[in-house]
């Protein structure tokens, strides 16, 4: 389901059978058919053609927020793993802080004070979601460093540098693996929560959330243009998960 | 149990200090000011006119100023007034708490008496056709964008059926209503959002019920139990059950930020007018200070949910308690 999304994204110029942003008075709310197989919004644009190029802007800001999450996640619990002590207590309690903020709203107050765009959306809810990996990768690299090789890698004089990034990350990796997973999908799910109240990816750029947003205005008589968009998240997003329940019994 | 009580309640002010502190971090790191809407509304007022509202709001004192004055105003609770009505922030924010913590702890009570039964049949009958069924309902409950659960509800129950109220907490006619009728209203009007804040919280503590009592069922002191000849539900209900439901208490104080985040969502739908509408619109309005005095206030109530946990927990573990006396 994962790579089925991932392929629509990649492939949506040649996949869609309308122009995105192509907009057809005389065809406006159509009910889903042959020549539009999803039906057409207010403006007469192709749903399905949209929720393609959707999928493009939904799953990037997903996998990027969780890339940039993750990386800072591995850095602060890498070195507060490896170093220990008062290194160790700053990083988790600023993580202990963090975590009891209500993602929501640091999002929805950082937003308020920097425009919605996408970058910003991808850089605040990365910035907001790496308290989970650290932790994760922390309590890794704690049990980890206890091990005989990093004990030979030190009589041989690596750097701190060198023994973090080549042999204890690496080890540690299974878990965030797993962890990176869900979390884009509840990136997706963040993605298209924050679009649908009108302060995520901005309009007219096409993402799940906002042409769901843009389908509220017409529920009462066009009930595809709210459907299916929820639909197309809820299966992503299962995808996603999925996926991670599945890497985590592989690597059980 | 004090010593560990005064221990956990110690631990809490460098976790305040930190929360006050990155509100304003979040807040200052801004750029652009709030004063920039008010002035941009009306592009004819003057700089004077912006100088005295930056004075005002004291947004023209040097940073750190602006930071320990912020700190001093938090210890004697003036969070200041809203850009918009001029009224204390403080009382706006009280004013909408308690809807938002009603319908947030009605969630959890739904959770755990709908949750915690359905994961345990799920063990009990693991790989029964009623497992399947909660297993894939588990899986949409975590895939579920919740506003979309919300459109559709609200369209069905609200519009096609007409059975349920879509919006606000009370009727136009709620004045004139009678005590009892004035609770019924309430509820109807309550159903729909705390079903859908609920859902998510559902999927996951059943799904952890599950697991939990499937590692407690593996459990030697099960097969003994089950050896020594005691019935099933004794086993289960007994032995089990209250082993996996120690980590329950932590894993509801985890859901607290989550549950108040959602409450945006669900509120802005429902139009209910709670603590997440309020934040929403303030944040649509760039209402710096309300904004500032949530995100704080919601902090700080997550950091109550956990340390309540906590206590509920080592007040139920005998071992905790005893960890917390040797540590000292």
């Amino acid at each position: 389901m994962v790579s089925f999304f991932g392929l629509i994204a990649i492939f949506a110029p040649f996949l869609s059978p309308y122009e995105p942003d192509a907009i057809n008075i005389n065809e406006a709310l159509l009910s889903p058919s042959r020549a539009h197989l999803l039906g057409t919004d207010q403006l007469g644009r192709d749903l399905l053609s949209r929720l393609i190029y959707g999928a493009r802007i939904s799953l990037f800001v997903g996998i990027i927020a969780v890339g940039l999450a993750t990386l800072i996640g591995i850095l602060l619990g890498s070195l507060a793993g490896y170093y220990g002590g008062m290194v160790d207590s700053i990083i988790m309690r600023f993580t202990d802080i963090m975590l009891c903020f209500p993602t929501f709203f640091l999002i929805l107050a950082v937003i308020a004070i920097l425009e919605p765009s996408i970058i910003n959306i991808m850089v605040i809810i990365g910035l907001t979601n790496w308290m989970g990996v650290a932790r994760l990768i922390r309590a890794e690299i704690l049990s980890l460093k206890e091990r005989e090789f990093i004990l030979a890698e030190k009589t041989i004089g690596a750097s701190d540098f060198r023994i973090i990034i080549v042999h204890l990350i690496p080890n540690a990796l299974g878990p965030v693996l797993v962890s990176a997973t869900l979390g884009v999908a509840g990136a997706i799910l963040l993605e298209s929560g924050l679009s649908f109240l009108g302060i995520g990816v901005q309009p007219p750029t096409p993402s799940w959330g906002n042409i769901l947003t843009e389908g509220k205005a017409t529920l009462g008589y066009a009930w595809w243009l709210t459907v299916f968009p929820g639909l197309t998240i809820l299966l992503s997003v299962l995808g996603y998960n999925m996926l991670g329940e599945g890497l985590r019994d592989r690597l059980k | 149990m004090l010593t560990y009580l005064s221990k956990r309640l110690l631990g809490l002010f460098p976790l305040l200090l930190g929360i006050i502190t990155i509100s304003f971090i979040v807040i200052h790191t801004a750029p652009g000011k709030p004063t920039d809407l008010q002035t941009q509304l009306n592009p004819k007022v003057s700089l004077e006119a912006r100088e005295r509202l930056n004075a005002l709001y004291g947004l023209d004192k040097p940073l750190h100023i602006q930071y320990i004055n912020w700190l001093k105003r938090f210890a004697i609770f003036d969070l200041g007034n809203s850009f918009q009505d001029d009224r204390r922030v403080l009382d706006k924010i009280l004013e909408r708490i308690p809807l938002t913590l009603l319908i947030n702890l009605l969630s959890i009570f739904f959770i755990l008496i709908i949750g915690i039964p359905i994961g345990v049949i799920g063990a009990a009958k693991h790989n029964s056709f009623f497992d399947k069924v909660t297993t894939i309902f588990v899986f949409i409950g975590f895939a579920m964008p919740t506003f979309w659960l919300a459109l559709i509800l609200m369209s069905f129950f609200g519009l096609t059926l007409g059975w349920l109220p879509i919006s606000g907490i009370t009727s136009l006619e709620f004045e004139r209503f009678n005590l009892i009728e004035k609770v019924i209203d309430i509820a109807r009007h309550l159903i729909l959002p705390v079903f859908v804040s609920s859902f998510t919280g559902l999927a996951g503590i059943s799904r952890f019920m599950k697991t939990g009592m499937l590692e407690a069922l593996s459990q030697d002191y099960i097969r003994t139990a089950r050896a020594k000849g005691l019935p099933e539900h004794i086993v289960l209900y007994k032995h089990a059950l209250k082993n996996t439901l120690l980590p329950i208490v932590t894993i509801l104080g985890l859901s607290v930020p989550s549950l108040i985040g959602g409450s945006v969502i669900f509120e802005s739908i429902f139009a209910i007018p709670g603590m997440g509408r309020l934040f929403y619109d303030s944040v649509m309005a760039r209402d710096y200070p309300v904004i500032m005095g949530i995100l704080t206030i919601g902090a700080i109530l997550t950091l109550l949910g956990n340390l309540l946990a906590d206590i509920s927990y080592a007040y139920v573990d005998p071992r905790i308690r005893v960890t917390a006396k040797a540590q000292k």
